[in-house]
């Protein structure tokens, strides 16, 4: 356990800050999220833990007015360093969004659809083969796999979302970010999407910002809790809910405030 | 009493039977307006009302269907000026403190709206019967199927006319092709990065302009046809020209109207791609940049082909306006009916023919005439048609998202 | 799981390289529709103003006439029928001498026939001399000076549009006649003139271009949008009212609005059918009068101003109606207390936009025959404003465009000035009202 240190830093934020034009939205924000581990953001709503998860891929550039200083870091390199083309950081870095978003095309082109245009099959079977294997990874294949053909929309709400991890996985990416995957599911598919979750953590880097203490309790191994813009504490996930240091964490978790 | 003055006089009867009525509300109360049930001004226009309109109806119906000829008209007035005297007479009866006038005017009030929203149908009615009828009488003159199954269009004085609608249906639908193939792609374009690329600044000076496009009367795009561009195409393609080619023989041609009458649908192309291209929920275009996708990715591979529906909408109304344009057609287009491929050549449409046989020297009842009816006929079908298809598809596509 | 992505962010990969070079394309493609578009505009307005700004600026001739008794009135009657007898050509004499008198004047020496220095003026010159002698009998005798248009050939030269090379084959003008406009000019017995009679004055004939004028069709329109005003705006209005707040939600009603709809896309030549049937061929109303194309044009309007009224009714939030209804007033007073005067500024505004496309339709008044050389007199009262024969502004344009003369031509373009700064005036009106009124619930 204890050797896990330097090299499964997957991603490594130092002193970041996020202006929305003159309203300074996240301040001072250090952490560091490590490898093949679910990393859960908690926090209020509004205290911006989901304007920062979108700074890790950065998708918060979609918002003119926003603007990030600071460094974050993944694997070592400044995704906000002039080079980078956040095309292929995208790549690199899947996203899976609050309400399920999927393309208004079949199955089959929703998850090829990523692939596609980064060009990672160089042949249909190829193409074949990553579409099963994102499929069974978001355990979904068995359910899909005879109507392939059938349009995305028209599942129910649990296997839409499973759908868009799948879709999000389909790009081999090395980091999985999840903003609220389960606030419009009913308990079962929430259930079956948190199975999922602890698979996934085998391969990938995971960050879920979810607004569910008990949720977080329940997938995740690292925990950062948010309040107005600021990074008030980040643990393992067992520390922070039975002795946290801060206390706002505790006024938080005991349900003072929220 | 002719019929204006007639007019006058029930309007002045109803006048006075309103002053008369609001004071006789007051007078059955001795005064104590508390006592009546509704205000003084409605038992006015209680007795207003019951005059003006039943007279006002006698005396329409009386002019429009006369019932007798030899009637005379003194009697037409006796009648009229009578009915609304008594009536007035019969209303003032009426006022007492507990009588509703308030909801007895508001009924009528009631009416004359309903009567309001009925012109909509009447005046669709009054379109298809008064082509149709006309038609009918043409089809009587000329065979429906030489019309629409004929080849030539040559109507002559002597009366063996050859009235076909197709050439001029070919004539139409070429000129809007190329009218709809130079508005979509700049129309959609133009949408395309207005709503997806342009910062508020750059929207707000660009849409308003290409709207300007929109609100130029089509005799202004008309006359641009015949005095400006197609002088230009002939300084092209005729002879002596740019080109050193002999394509074209006359500034009007296919491509001088077709080109014209593209520029004047860009923005009515713009405009409703706009509407539909940000129909389309942001959720979508997030998941798709989420993947790594590029801007312009997210836009053809998941934004358009969700629009898709409605930007097929939006080409068929684009289509119908084409196809019913009237003066950049008779001003750039030309009268020669013929089935030709070549976009340099004058063809007539549908609409320039109709013109030309309304206005023309000849005898209303010849089928060279009526004939105009048929082709209004068939353009309201087609363009009601084409109408009706875009609907159905924006509004089945609608209620995806909703 | 293979990972060909293990690249460094820090480098661009091929692909994505190629991917962004695809961006920009589309980018570019973005921006010149929108430059084609605007670029179309800018073409547009440059050959409107270009071409039509000269039909403001008239050559016009001043002469000195003498009002030769001998001519007008030979009994020195001055009785108004005598002489009203002498005819126009009666006349022509008078301006040969004004001519001859005037060249002598200035020095100027030419090989032409004084019925060739006539010619030189407009053929309305006569009419225009004769109607100030009608006017002012007690001045037969005296010698005037008169402004005269000069005719369309000499107007056109001085303008460009007519060369020494192109009137090779002119029979109306020739090349010594030119020389003589060019020492007038010297004289300043010729000059260009701000033509204010292009704006008042009645169409003319077509071998006087130089004369036509929009005055009187600006009129035809003007009774034309009266008519629409009184009957598109009640009438759409109430239709709104009975949809947005009575109309109950049964077939009935989908179907009124279904109509409505459509007729909005039904192509205005088809309306100009309607007109000649119903308007003209059954109900026997004058043709080319502006009432039947204001009826006409109601029809189409109606539409336009139902789906704008019904916006603005939509937008008054239920709470305003519910707060009446509250106090005890009846559906329809808070309709018409309160709905209706909060709704009245998009009302008007989408009124005046409906007027301004009306202002501007010009095909189906060409099949109540609102076309040819009938606005040439302007109406000597409201009735006759309704119902005497005339055309309108859009169909006084195309008028002009078909009579194939560059002199009519420039008239033409210049007609569109006057008819897009009424279209200007009246949308900016809409656009100020709408920003002044506007409220945000």
């Amino acid at each position: 356990m204890k050797d896990r240190l330097m090299d499964t830093i997957k991603i490594s934020a130092k002193d970041v800050q996020v202006y929305y034009a003159d309203n300074h939205a996240i301040k001072d924000v250090n952490v560091e999220i490590e490898d093949k581990t679910v990393t859960a953001f908690i926090g209020p709503s509004g205290c911006g833990k989901s304007t920062f998860l979108r700074c890790l891929n950065r998708m918060n550039e979609t918002i003119d007015i926003c603007r990030v200083e600071g460094d974050i870091l993944i694997d070592g390199e400044d995704i906000y360093d002039r080079r980078v083309d956040p095309v292929q950081l995208r790549a690199k870095v899947g996203m899976v969004f609050q309400k399920p978003n999927p393309f208004p095309k079949s199955i089959y082109d929703n998850v090829a659809y990523g692939p596609r245009i980064h060009g990672l099959a160089r042949a249909k079977s190829d193409l074949d083969e990553i579409v099963e294997k994102s499929l069974r990874k978001a355990a979904i294949w068995d359910e899909v796999k005879d109507r392939l053909d059938a349009p995305g929309t028209g599942l129910s709400g649990g296997q839409q979302q499973r759908l868009c991890i799948a879709r999000a996985v389909a790009t081999a990416p090395e980091v999985l970010l999840m903003d609220e995957p389960c606030s419009a599911l009913d308990p079962i598919a929430t259930a079956q999407v948190e199975e999922l979750i602890d698979e996934l953590r085998q391969n990938f880097a995971v960050v879920i910002v979810t607004h569910s203490m008990q949720q977080a309790a329940r997938v995740s191994q690292k925990t950062a809790f948010f309040h107005l813009g600021n990074l008030v504490e980040y643990g393992d996930t067992n520390q922070i809910f039975t002795k946290p240091s801060d206390p706002r964490t505790e006024s938080y978790i005991t349900g003072r405030i929220g | 009493m002719s019929v204006f003055w007639l007019t006058l006089a029930v309007f002045l009867i109803a006048l006075l039977g309103t002053l008369a009525g609001y004071r006789r509300a007051f007078s059955v109360v001795a005064g104590d307006v508390r006592k009546l049930h509704s205000l003084p001004k409605y038992y006015g226009s209680f007795v207003g009302f019951t005059v003006l309109i039943p007279s006002l109806l006698l005396l329409i119906l009386w002019v429009v269907a006369p019932p007798l000829e030899q009637v005379s008209t003194k009697f037409r007035m006796f009648l009229v000026l009578g009915l609304a005297v008594l009536l007035m007479v019969l209303a003032l009866s009426r006022i007492t403190p507990d009588f509703r006038a308030r909801n007895a005017v508001e009924r009528v009030v009631l009416g004359l709206l309903i009567a309001a929203a009925s012109l909509a149908i009447l005046t669709t009615i009054g379109i298809v019967l008064s082509m149709l009828f006309e038609t009918r009488n043409f089809f009587g003159l000329y065979s429906w199927k030489d019309f629409f199954f004929g080849l030539k269009w040559a109507p002559s004085f002597r009366g063996d006319s050859e009235l076909s609608i197709l050439p001029l249906l070919w004539g139409t639908i070429y000129i809007s092709l190329i009218a709809l193939l130079v508005s979509v792609p700049i129309g959609l374009f133009a949408a395309i990065y207005l709503s997806e690329y342009a910062g508020p600044k750059t929207r707000g000076v660009a849409k308003p302009l290409l709207e300007i496009l929109a609100g130029i009367p089509t005799i202004v795009y008309g006359l641009f046809a015949l005095l400006t561009v197609g002088p230009l195409l002939l300084r092209t393609f005729g002879s002596g020209g740019l080109l050193g080619v002999d394509w074209m023989t006359g500034a009007t041609a296919v491509l001088t109207a077709g080109l014209v009458m593209g520029i004047m649908l860009i923005p009515f192309v713009s405009s409703l791609s706009d509407d539909i291209i940000n129909a389309v929920p942001q959720a979508m275009r997030d998941g798709s940049l989420g993947l790594g996708a590029t801007k312009s990715e997210t836009i053809r591979q998941v934004v358009i082909p969700a629009a898709l529906p409605g930007i097929i909408g939006a080409i068929l109304l684009a289509a119908s306006r084409a196809i019913g344009e009237t003066m950049i057609v008779v001003l750039g287009a030309g009268a020669l009916a013929k089935f030709s491929l070549d976009p340099l050549e004058a063809m007539t449409t549908i609409t320039t023919r109709i013109v030309s046989q309304l206005t023309g020297d000849g005898d209303f009842a010849s089928p060279e005439t009526l004939v105009a009816f048929a082709l209004g006929l068939t353009l309201f079908v087609l363009t009601l048609g084409l109408n009706v298809i875009a609907l159905y598809i924006v509004r089945t596509y609608r209620e995806q998202y909703e | 799981m293979s990972n060909t992505l293990k690249n460094s962010l820090l480098t661009l990969d091929a692909r994505t390289k190629k991917r962004n070079a695809a961006e920009t394309r589309f980018r570019v493609y973005g921006i010149a529709a929108i430059g084609a578009g605007l670029a179309m505009l800018i073409l547009l307005l440059v050959t409107i103003f270009g071409n039509g700004l000269g039909a403001f600026q008239q050559t016009f001739v001043t002469l000195n006439v003498p009002l030769l008794e001998e001519k007008l009135d030979k009994n020195s009657t001055r009785n108004l029928e005598k002489i009203k007898k002498v005819s126009t050509f009666g006349y022509a004499p008078l301006l040969k001498q004004a001519m001859e008198d005037t060249l002598a004047e200035n020095g100027i020496e030419t090989d032409l026939k004084s019925k060739k220095q006539a010619a030189l003026l407009s053929k309305s010159a006569a009419a225009q001399l004769r109607n100030y002698v009608l006017a002012n009998p007690d001045m037969i005798g005296a010698t005037v000076e008169f402004t005269f248009l000069a005719n369309a050939r000499v107007d056109g030269y001085l303008k460009d549009r007519v060369t020494r090379e192109s009137i090779a084959d002119d029979k109306n003008i020739n090349a010594t006649q030119l020389d003589l406009v060019d020492a007038l000019l010297a004289a300043e017995v010729i000059e260009q003139r701000f033509n204010l009679s292009f704006i008042t004055g009645a169409d003319a004939s077509d071998q006087r271009p130089e004369a036509a004028g929009m005055g009187v069709s600006m009129l035809g329109s003007f009774f034309m949008m009266l008519v629409v005003l009184a009957l598109a705006l009640p009438i759409g209005v109430a239709a709104s009212i009975y949809l947005e707040e009575f109309a109950p939600k049964n077939w009935i009603t989908d179907i009124i609005e279904v109509n409505i709809s459509n007729l909005a896309a039904v192509p205005s030549i088809v309306f100009g059918i309607l007109g000649l049937a119903v308007f003209i061929n059954s109900m026997h109303l004058p043709q080319s009068a502006p009432l039947v194309g204001g009826l006409v044009l109601t029809l189409m309007t109606l539409p336009t101003i139902i789906i704008s009224t019904r916006a603005s009714l939509k937008s008054v939030p239920p709470s305003i109606r519910d707060a009446a209804l509250g106090v005890g007033a009846s559906k329809m007073q808070s309709v018409f207390h309160h709905v209706l005067p909060l709704a009245a500024p998009g009302i008007l505004t989408g009124t005046i936009i409906g007027l301004a496309q009306a202002l501007g339709e010009t095909a189906p008044l060409l099949l109540i025959g609102m076309i040819g050389f009938i606005a040439s007199n302007a109406p000597d009262s409201v009735a006759s404003g309704f119902l005497d024969p005339n055309s309108a502004m859009p169909a006084q344009i195309y008028e002009w465009a078909k009579r194939a003369d560059p002199a009519f031509y420039e008239r033409a373009w210049g007609g569109i000035i006057i008819l897009l700064v009424f279209l200007i005036t009246m949308n900016t009106i809409a656009v100020i009202l709408r920003r002044r009124f506007e409220r945000r619930w």
